[in-house]
């Protein structure tokens, strides 16, 4: 088993000054970056000794409070040395564009598809950068903080039954 | 050996060698009592009907011995399950597709309100896209309410005109749903 400082250290060579909030939540080591320098870090795992090759999830998040808004989260595992890393990188609400991660794997094909259907982030380079889950005429981006929780065409529903 | 329970002639002149009643009324006897299910089980409640057409309940006895899984046989659409949006063009499809005359039951909370699931991606009950004759309520039913609701599209098949199809309130109600 490596430890988080082995990794760290590997990284910090090229990318010192794009990793920032390093923290090891439950031992996993979760750091952020940039979206100029997630795919080369990405490459850089992939192809160093410790063999990051496996991509186990790709997902989006928002926090509305925070001034980059809009969040990618990327899951890589070293299945030979049984290391697993998640890597953050947070975009501007406003213009969410990020590099696609299918250069690299290719299963991070249908992950892009489905945090652009839920989030509206959009991955430049993505071969087919259309809805997955959702229904192909939604407007919206239901997953956002300003998606309401509730379907508006629900007339059963009414306030005061529910105290509010 | 148990009776036999045969259903009544409607009300008519009956003299030697004749009976006489309006053909509204024969027709209406006769397709009630064998209507053909299309079950359109998407979760739970298709469970319970699954009950309902076993031998310990046996909606059969009612004269839907005959499941049809082709929408060009079938006289009744049951809806039992929650239907996504994603769903729905593939049910209205299937409504489409039936014959006239054809009747709706949506079977459960989820296929008449959207139930508990009231989110982004289920459809809202299924009267937003397709007409529908009875309501179930329940969470699933139990085989009972089914059949309770069964007997329901029974009395509606039995006292339907056979010009109801033609007239121009089903018409418009038709247009409402943008069918035809």
């Amino acid at each position: 088993m490596i430890e988080n400082q082995v990794v760290l250290d590997l990284l910090n060579k090229k990318f010192t000054d794009e990793i920032k909030n390093v923290t090891e939540p439950y031992g996993l080591l979760t750091f952020e970056t940039t979206k100029d320098s997630i795919i080369p870090m990405l490459n850089d795992l992939y192809t160093s000794e410790y063999k990051f090759q496996y991509l186990t999830d790709i997902c989006g998040i928002h926090y509305p409070e925070n001034e980059l808004q809009l969040g990618v989260i990327y899951h890589v595992h070293s299945l030979q040395f049984n290391k697993r890393i998640r890597i953050k990188v947070f975009l501007d609400e406003k213009s969410p564009e990020i590099p696609t991660a299918t250069t690299l794997f290719k299963a991070a094909n249908w992950m892009e598809r489905e945090t652009y259907d839920f989030f509206g982030i959009n991955f430049t380079g993505h071969p087919n950068l259309s809805r997955i889950l959702n229904v192909d005429d939604m407007v919206a981006f239901p997953m956002r903080k300003e998606h309401p929780l509730e379907d508006p065409n629900r007339i059963d529903k009414k306030d005061e039954f529910f105290g509010r | 050996m148990s009776s036999v329970n045969i259903v009544k002639a409607p009300a008519g002149v009956e003299g030697s060698g004749f009976f006489a009643t309006k053909f509204d009324e024969v027709v209406g006897l006769a397709r009630s009592h064998s209507l053909w299910p299309l079950p359109f089980a998407t979760s739970c409640c298709g469970i319970e009907f699954m009950a309902t057409l076993g031998s310990h309940y046996d909606l059969a006895r009612f004269g839907s011995e005959r499941n049809s899984f082709s929408p060009r046989q079938a006289d009744l659409l049951m809806v039992m399950g929650t239907i996504a949006k994603k769903m729905a063009p593939v049910l209205r499809q299937v409504y489409i597709q039936m014959a006239e005359p054809r009747w709706v039951m949506a079977v459960g909370a989820c296929a008449s309100s959207g139930g508990i699931f009231d989110t982004y991606s289920v459809l809202q009950g299924i009267d937003e896209i397709i007409p529908v004759d009875v309501y179930v309520p329940g969470c699933p039913p139990r085989p009972e309410g089914i059949i309770d609701g069964f007997n329901r599209i029974q009395d509606l098949v039995r006292s339907e005109s056979t010009r109801r199809r033609n007239s121009e309130e089903y018409q418009n109600l038709m247009s409402l749903y943008n069918i035809q």
